[in-house]
């Protein structure tokens, strides 16, 4: 869980850092999107290293589903019988949801391929620019759209408040002290890289983009 | 103190077992929680009941036999309390109680609040152990261990191995108890030669014996009657990790 976890946390910022290029202008950030095929150029042929990573990136969520589902067996035998009286009134929010927010995340990166990659589920599609399909995507009347990404966003922050903590710990973190510190590096890291994601979609709500 | 129990009860390890309602009258806030079920007991022995099993010895707090979930809490509502130190008082009259077992499939129920720890035991004897030579005890300061180890791992050592831990675990894993006793013995001179082979073996008895695995979920640290602290399962990582790197 940990070691595919830290890949794709390291994929999110990037990828969020890259969405953050809309506000330098849509052109840029057009031409961000092109640039992003020709990485590796003239190592790798066009387009390859997208690929390459598309592919590690899976291989990182199918371990990632795997280890977790591994988990959640395991969890079920060792409990056949359930506590008739279970207060939640122990652990995290965060650490609580883990399971089912992590079935929302893996069911919203099927609609976000489907919407700004392939753009089959995008309101413009077809051949157009990405920075058109972004600003199709979270106009006012799409507001749906909208809502839906900030739901997944919400819980990709929930996942990453105790997913980051719970790695760092697998790692070997051992003091009580670096477990404060590395707590609140989750819950920063988790607030930053929402932040990060939200203020594409409310900016082309509010009209300040496009 | 008039109150109403509900506990599980559970005739034998096959049985099926239900939650059965008690009114228990006129208890004194003084008594401990073991002490009410004792006096409940009584009248149901009067009646011609069958009495409610449940595990208990020392009643200090040391021996780490009494277990019992009381209204979905291991040990109950008080933090870093046993069930036999928590007193009447914690509770209101007219509060109705619910009383269960350890929930796990490797503490298997042997009668109402019993359950069978033995799967503790196997942790321990893959590993929970040092060898040394035997015959006249050494002096107590013939190996000098820094002040700083030696109070971490007493720390550690506290763990009496009642299995709250496992019982309040949503993935019902033993890591806690595993990591309490790989910190208590490694971080001692005496630990160092069996420490790699200790943290693979006890973690594999650990798997063998039908615990579930850690997610840092961190509820195991919170009913800890001792209060052992959710880092160790940090240093059982890191012992395991460097023990399987050095294979």
């Amino acid at each position: 869980m940990a070691a595919s976890g830290t890949l794709l946390v390291l994929f999110l910022f990037a990828h969020a850092a890259g969405n953050l290029k809309i506000f330098v202008g849509e052109a840029d950030f057009d031409h961000y999107a092109h640039w992003l095929r020709e990485i590796g150029v003239p190592l790798l042929p066009s387009g390859w290293f997208l690929w390459i990573q598309r592919f590690g990136m899976l291989l990182a969520i199918g371990l990632h589903i795997w280890a977790a589902t591994v988990l959640t067996i395991r969890a079920k035998k060792a409990r056949p019988v359930k506590y008739s009286h279970r207060p939640k009134i122990q652990g995290s929010y965060a650490a609580r949801t883990m399971r089912w927010g992590g079935v929302i995340i893996a069911l919203f990166v099927i609609y976000h391929i489907l919407d700004l990659t392939t753009g089959h589920l995008n309101p413009v599609g077809g051949d157009t620019e990405p920075s058109a399909r972004v600003i199709a995507d979270f106009a006012p009347s799409h507001w749906y759209v909208t809502l839906f990404y900030v739901v997944a966003v919400v819980a990709v922050g929930f996942h990453l408040r105790h997913g980051i903590w719970s790695a760092v710990r697998t790692m070997g973190q051992q003091t009580s002290k670096g477990e404060r510190r590395a707590k609140a590096i989750a819950l920063a890291l988790s607030v930053i890289l929402v932040a990060m994601y939200l203020s594409v979609p409310f900016a082309v709500t509010l009209g300040l983009v496009g | 103190m008039d109150i109403k129990v509900r506990v599980w009860r559970q005739s034998g390890p096959s049985a099926g077992g239900k939650m059965v309602t008690y009114d228990v009258k006129g208890i004194s806030p003084d008594a401990s929680f073991l002490e009410m079920i004792d006096v409940l007991n009584e009248t149901l022995i009067l009646n011609g009941d069958d009495p409610i099993a449940f595990d208990h010895d020392c009643r200090e707090g040391i021996c780490g036999a009494c277990s019992m979930v009381i209204n979905g809490v291991a040990h109950g509502p008080e933090k870093a309390t046993t069930t036999c130190q928590l007193h009447m008082r914690k509770f209101s009259d007219g509060d109705v109680i619910d009383v269960e077992p350890w929930r796990a499939a490797a503490f298997p129920v042997i009668k109402d609040l019993v359950v069978d720890r033995s799967a503790f035991d196997k942790i321990i004897q893959a590993g929970g152990y040092i060898t040394v030579p035997t015959g006249t005890a050494p002096d107590a300061h013939a190996t000098p261990v820094p002040k700083k180890d030696a109070d971490a791992a007493f720390e550690a050592a506290t763990c009496i191995g009642c299995g709250a831990c496992v019982a309040a675990c949503p993935n019902g894993s033993s890591m806690l108890f595993t990591a309490a006793k790989i910190t208590h013995l490694g971080l001692m001179p005496q630990g160092q030669p069996e420490r790699d082979s200790r943290v693979i073996d006890m973690l594999q008895a650990q798997d063998d014996a039908g615990f579930g695995g850690c997610t840092n979920a961190g509820e195991c640290t919170t009913v800890c009657p001792k209060g052992i602290p959710l880092s160790l399962i940090g240093r059982l990582n890191s012992d395991y990790r460097k023990a399987i790197t050095k294979r």
